[in-house]
């Protein structure tokens, strides 16, 4: 069973990709009492197609499951410390029995994926990656997969930083701590700007259901009246168009800001394991620099983390800018969007009650200034 | 403040104290407060204008806080020499008052449609709003609905010309010894009684049967207005409320909230008045003409049950158990002389009640016409009052649009300038 569906995005690097995804059945099972049950591996695929020199080939076709991204992930994390890795979609999700094949599950991680490669793809230094290359272009990536530290090197990586969190740095450069502070904050407001959207949602759906009851009394009333019928039904008809509505403007939410908000609760997190890290660098080569006076180490290997520290530091401070820039681009052009769309909606419920004021009520408008004159009064 | 012709207090009595039997004066009374009556708008300005607070002793002598309404009257034709209108006469009336006009209005005149009073306590509350009679958005929509009230009885045909009424709006005490003084609350326990009665009507006026399902439906349907109108408000408000919460990120975002906020609350006294309008009307002129109907029918068959009575004495046939009847036959017939007193006397008192009837008849046709003409005017008086709630509903939700868009653009612009 293929399952399709597409998505287009250039990069400035000279390749597209397009990711598509795939349900591939594994195997079908018939057991004793007839039950089918469905072994079903979920992946992804891609097309790479790419004019740039650097490839073999100027089009590739890959299948890809989400562990492969994760195995990208931890591999470009591995090499480039201090680099700021856009981040994958949620393993699980936390919202109760939601099934790992429901369309809207998949259809959200998909475009997630998407971003995150194309994310890498823009990145001057990630996008030079061996791994990268290998994820894009390898039919099989089992292989490549047995390469690189392994889970016990892991393991390690995460006690020394305990015991250097334990230990504390020596000196501290003044701009990474504002950093820190910086990454703090931002983790916060987006978190709870996240939290807020998602409940905006909520209640404008709760709202939206409420109208569609408000304007069926409307209508309900409109059946026992004569005169009054049609002035009824055009308010009746009002508030079912802002029901409308406000379901187009939860459904632009959802699509458009919500993704972009959580996307970012989660860079949050990744620039905290960044800023991590590059603790970790530095207070390997202090402890080292430290063992030098007792000469249980010596100097060239020092000298080597001393290289490293500054490598680290260098890498994050160039990366940081570039990750402000693009934050900033992608949150405004989604909180624009949103706003745009508030603005819309209001003008389409608006002009709607001005047509059916026009033609349905004012006609029996008996005050002394008619209807136009009276919305011009009020600046309308 | 004495009105040039405020009415001769004769012309005015005769509707309060006598009961509702059709006299020709009355029907010429009825033609000239018909002119008369539409006059009193136009001669005098009424307005609710504020309202306040007084603590004052109640019936159980217990401390208690109320709240007062003024009421300010004046003169409708405003000299203008110099151009400033002359300063009201100023009274002050507590809600308790004018439930107790309106159940005297409503004694008195059972064929007319009365206006509603504002609710006596928050119903229909939305946002969470306490039912405090003191709270001061409650207190503002009340006033407003008191102010129409007595505009909706001044311009009313035949209540406009009630002297009760006139006194309630120039003369601040004794006003309740009035009122009291009409005997007016005798017929209050017979007629508020018979309003809550079921009575089974044996030929009821198709026309008011219609009426009265007409208002059970739209009693039905107003309320189930009100209450979703309610909670359709709650949960707008919900939204607004959570949208509060980014203003601890994006700092312009508390304009909004505010905005928001007022253009809110404005929204619920225009359409809930004329709701309220709905609801109570019709019920009340169908109970009574029920009632009239009721005693029509009554009499019609207490006349019924005498003619028979007299037709079997006549023919000595006995058709009707009674007592008499079986006596006789037990213990002998009765002389001549007495049957023939008795029959006398029965014909006598069916005389009696075809007269009855007859006036009862002519009680009930007069009432039917009373009511119909009430009710029309009623009708178009709804149909356009709502059509205007329409309108204003209409109006402001546009309005609330136009803020909307202007907060959302000035966001966009903020958002722009990150």
């Amino acid at each position: 069973i293929l399952l399709h569906t597409a998505c287009k995005l250039q990069s400035r690097l000279n390749y597209s990709i397009r990711c598509s995804r795939d349900l591939k059945v594994n195997n079908l099972n018939v057991d004793n009492e007839g039950e089918v049950t469905v072994y079903m591996k979920f992946s992804f695929r891609f097309l790479l197609q790419t004019t740039c020199s650097e490839f073999d080939s100027s089009q590739y076709e890959v299948r890809r499951r989400y562990q492969d991204f994760l195995w990208l992930k931890s591999r470009l994390e591995d090499n480039y410390p201090t680099l700021i890795v856009h981040p994958l979609p949620e393993k699980f999700v936390m919202k109760g029995m939601v099934d790992r094949f429901n369309d809207d599950f998949i259809e959200t991680r998909r475009k997630a994926l998407h971003r995150f490669l194309n994310r890498i793809s823009e990145h001057p230094i990630l996008s030079n990656s061996h791994y990268f290359k290998v994820f894009l272009t390898e039919e099989e990536l089992a292989p490549h997969r047995k390469q690189g530290p392994g889970f016990l090197s892991r393991m390690g990586e995460t006690m020394r930083t305990m015991a250097n969190s334990v230990r504390g740095l020596r000196s501290k450069l003044e701009e990474f701590d504002v950093m820190q502070e910086y990454v703090e904050d931002f983790s916060n407001k987006i978190c709870s700007v996240d939290k807020v959207t998602q409940r905006i949602i909520k209640e404008q759906r709760e709202y939206m259901d409420e109208l569609k009851h408000y304007s069926s009394t409307y209508f309900q009333w409109a059946e026992s009246e004569k005169e009054l019928a049609e002035p009824l039904k055009g308010i009746g008809s009002c508030v079912e168009r802002c029901s409308k509505e406000t379901q187009e403007q939860v459904q632009h939410l959802s699509e458009v800001l919500v993704p972009a908000l959580h996307e970012y609760v989660l860079c949050a997190d990744t620039l905290k394991a960044v800023m991590r890290r590059r603790n970790n660098i530095q207070a390997e080569f202090e402890a080292k620099n430290e063992a030098l006076a007792s000469r249980k180490t010596d100097q060239e290997m020092v000298d080597d983390l001393a290289d490293r520290v500054e490598q680290a530091n260098n890498a994050l401070r160039g990366d940081w800018s570039r990750w402000r820039t693009s934050m900033r681009a992608d949150l405004k052009s989604a909180l624009i969007s949103s706003a745009v769309k508030n603005v819309d909606y209001y003008e389409k419920v608006s002009s709607k009650l001005k047509g059916d004021s026009f033609t349905v009520l004012s006609p029996f408008h008996i005050s002394p200034f008619s209807f136009s004159s009276e919305l011009q009064n009020l600046g309308l | 403040m004495i009105m040039a012709d405020s009415g001769s207090s004769e012309e005015v009595a005769v509707i309060c104290n006598t009961d509702i039997t059709s006299t020709e004066s009355e029907n010429n009374i009825i033609n000239t407060m018909v002119e008369r009556g539409t006059a009193l708008l136009k001669k005098m300005e009424i307005s609710v204008a504020e309202a306040d607070k007084r603590t004052g002793k109640n019936t159980v002598n217990m401390q208690e806080t109320y709240t007062v309404y003024l009421i300010e009257t004046r003169p409708a034709e405003t000299v203008s020499e110099g151009g400033v209108p002359p300063a009201p006469d100023t009274l002050w009336r507590r809600y308790s008052e004018f439930e107790l006009l309106r159940t005297y209005l409503l004694v008195t005149y059972p064929y007319v449609i009365i206006p509603p009073l504002p609710e006596k306590r928050a119903e229909f509350v939305w946002h969470k709003l306490s039912a405090d009679n003191l709270d001061p958005d409650f207190v503002e929509r009340r006033r407003v609905g008191l102010e129409n009230f007595l505009l909706r009885v001044a311009s009313h045909p035949v209540l406009s010309n009630d002297n009760i009424f006139f006194l309630f709006l120039t003369e601040e005490k004794g006003w309740r010894e009035a009122v009291l003084e009409t005997g007016f609350q005798d017929k209050v326990d017979s007629r508020l009684k018979s309003l809550s009665a079921m009575f089974r009507v044996k030929n009821p006026d198709k026309r008011f049967t219609a009426l009265k399902h007409y208002s059970d439906d739209l009693s039905t349907v107003i309320s189930q207005l009100l209450r979703i109108r309610a909670r359709v408000a709650d949960r707008l408000y919900g939204v607004y409320k959570v949208h509060a919460n980014y203003g601890r990120v994006f700092s312009f975002m508390m304009l909004i909230i505010f905005l928001k906020k007022l253009t809110f609350i404005v929204s619920t006294p225009v359409d809930n008045l004329l709701l309220d309008f709905g609801c109570f009307y019709h019920q009340s002129v169908c109970k009574k003409h029920e009632l009239v109907q009721y005693e029509l029918e009554m009499a019609a068959q207490d006349l019924t049950y005498k003619k028979q009575q007299k037709e079997e004495l006549a023919t000595g046939t006995v058709r009707i158990f009674s007592l008499k009847g079986m006596t006789s036959k037990l213990f002998g017939q009765e002389t001549q002389e007495q049957r023939e007193s008795k029959v006398a006397a029965l014909e006598q008192s069916i005389q009696e009640g075809e007269d009855a009837l007859k006036e009862k008849n002519a009680e009930s046709q007069e009432f039917v016409e009373k009511a119909w003409t009430d009710i029309e005017r009623f009708k178009e008086q709804k149909d356009k009052d709502l059509r205007e709630a329409l309108i204003s509903y209409a109006i402001m939700q546009i309005s609330m649009c136009k803020k909307g868009i202007q907060v959302w653009s000035n966001a966009k612009e903020c958002f722009n300038k990150m």
